[in-house]
């Protein structure tokens, strides 16, 4: 990684990670942090917290994979659970979807891209750090995967 | 063991009754079923009641009549309709009842449900950062099916042009008014693939079936189609259900694949035996991918059944012929007895104006969150 990307994702980083054990930024950029279950190598997304956890080893995932199919969410999700700081008015489309990581598993992201119209399943998809304008306004950062340029 | 048979049926409409709670409606439909063979409350041995929004079902007994009848409460999320009709079924196979009733009503409020993360076992910024909806779930099953079996945006609205021109045709349904495909495709996006018609509402209503053994039938002189296979499954790993934050790579069959095999085996038919089909229709891709998943035909065959009009009233299979949940909207604890109510009227030769002609075998499918499926088979 470059130093200007390495600094960008310091940057991005800033604010603290939505919820404990979700992703990590290594040394290589970031990674989702998932769980393989002990007894049978399954991996989930996100790692299991509390008793079910210790039935799981915390595993770095791929940072990219592919596209495995996607939607646009075009109206403003109801609020409880959406936290985003938008309302009716300021809101804006987003997409999200399921990206498949090479022997590991399929994982559910939002989508950052700047054309809809570009998403085609099947094509690569990487993860990357971004900060989420909570309605309450506390800092968080948050994950997204976006097409690889 | 007994045959189980349906010997009277009964619905309140679907849609909205302003200023009738879902207990009347559910109350509504069981006097209409009870009407419909001649009976009294006091005639049923058994109950099984389920609603999701309205109240506790058994608050009907008051208002039916405290008879001290064994009525159970169900709930089994959106397949709480099917699993009334099974828990009936069992009852009475079982050789312990001779007759009896299910039933279920709901009155959901407007728009999209509210889920919460924490009770579905899921983390909070799951919810948060909106991917907790059901329609976004819906849209990316449909979306990689569409990828996968070359269906088009222009199929799923030939699908819901069929459920209003079905629901036109039909009593109880809610969207009584015809619209067309092209409306339907140009109409608002939600999510895509799907427009706003393509998507069912919330909606409100009661059904209600009684159900005999084929000695008790015969004992009171009444006719009706028999219960030939009837099954509950859940999801297995490599399901792809709603609210899932990651799926397995190795994909595994649905809930619907599952229940909908267990009963033809019970029903010792076969899907080519199938007349008429009331599958669920959450939104227009889960009608088309439900054709697959029960049966009804291969992946991909239902680019050109849809478009070829195979599954409208006159086609090789109608599907849906009461317009099904986008027609008639989803009242959980009702909505796949309605399926049942419907299939009981084709196969009684009382669905006037949307009548399949000699329909001899129907088969009724219903699937809900959190990842479960409801099928039965019932033959005239």
């Amino acid at each position: 990684m470059s130093s200007a990307a390495q600094a960008a994702a310091a940057k991005e980083a800033d604010a603290p990670p939505m919820a404990a054990n979700l992703f990590e930024i290594a040394a290589d950029g970031p990674h989702l942090i998932g769980g393989r279950r002990k007894s049978d190598g399954r991996v989930v997304f996100p790692m299991p917290s509390g008793a079910e956890g210790q039935k799981y080893d915390a595993v770095k995932l791929a940072a990219e994979g592919k596209l495995w199919s996607y939607t646009i969410q075009r109206f403003r999700p109801k609020s409880p659970p959406y936290m985003g700081a938008d309302d009716e008015k300021t809101f804006q489309p987003f997409a999200l979807g399921y990206i498949e990581l090479p022997g590991q598993a399929i994982v559910e992201s939002r989508i950052e891209v700047d054309t809809f119209a570009r998403l085609k399943i099947g094509m690569p998809m990487r993860l990357a750090i971004v900060p989420f304008a909570r309605a309450d306004g506390k800092a968080v950062s948050s994950y997204v995967f976006r097409p690889v340029q | 063991m007994s045959e189980v048979h349906i010997v009277g049926a009964g619905i309140h409409p679907f849609g909205r009754t302003d200023g009738r709670s879902g207990l009347d409606q559910g109350i509504y439909a069981v006097r209409e079923a009870l009407a419909d063979v001649g009976l009294e409350w006091k005639d049923m041995q058994f109950a099984f009641g389920g609603s999701s929004a309205a109240g506790s079902a058994d608050a009907m007994l008051p208002h039916l009549g405290l008879t001290g009848v064994q009525f159970i409460n169900v709930a089994n999320g959106c397949a709480t309709g099917g699993s009334s009709l099974l828990s009936g079924y069992w009852a009475i196979k079982s050789g312990e009842f001779d007759i009896g009733i299910v039933t279920g009503f709901d009155k959901h409020p407007r728009g999209a449900f509210n889920p919460d993360p924490e009770a579905s076992g899921l983390p909070r910024w799951y919810g948060d950062v909106g991917m907790m909806l059901t329609t976004q779930f819906f849209a990316l099953k449909i979306q990689r099916y569409m990828s996968l079996y070359g269906i088009t945006p222009m199929t799923l609205a030939r699908v819901a042009e069929k459920a209003f021109e079905n629901g036109s045709k039909t009593p109880h349904a809610w969207r009584r008014e015809p619209v067309d495909a092209k409306t339907i495709l140009q109409a608002q996006m939600l999510s895509d693939p799907l427009t706003k018609y393509m998507f069912c509402s919330p909606a409100e209503g009661g059904a209600a079936l009684i159900l005999a053994s084929d000695k008790k039938m015969r004992e009171l002189g009444f006719k009706g189609p028999r219960v030939l296979g009837a099954a509950v499954r859940t999801r297995v790993n490599g399901s792809f259900e709603v609210f899932s934050p990651s799926l397995d790579i190795e994909r595994g069959p649905s809930p619907t694949e599952i229940a909908s095999k267990a009963a033809y085996e019970m029903a010792g038919v076969a899907p080519t035996d199938i007349d008429v089909a009331q599958i669920q229709d959450t939104e227009s891709g889960a009608e088309v991918m439900h054709m697959a998943e029960n049966g009804l035909c291969q992946n991909g065959e239902q680019e050109k059944l849809i478009t070829d009009g195979e599954t409208r009233l006159g086609g090789k299979l109608p599907i849906n012929t009461d317009g099904g949940c986008l027609a008639c909207g989803e009242p959980i604890g009702a909505s796949g007895l309605r399926q049942v109510y419907e299939n009981v009227q084709q196969l009684r030769g009382r669905a006037e104006g949307r009548q399949v002609e000699n329909a001899n075998i129907g088969y009724s499918q219903v699937y809900g969150a959190p990842g479960l499926s409801a099928v039965a088979i019932l033959a005239a």
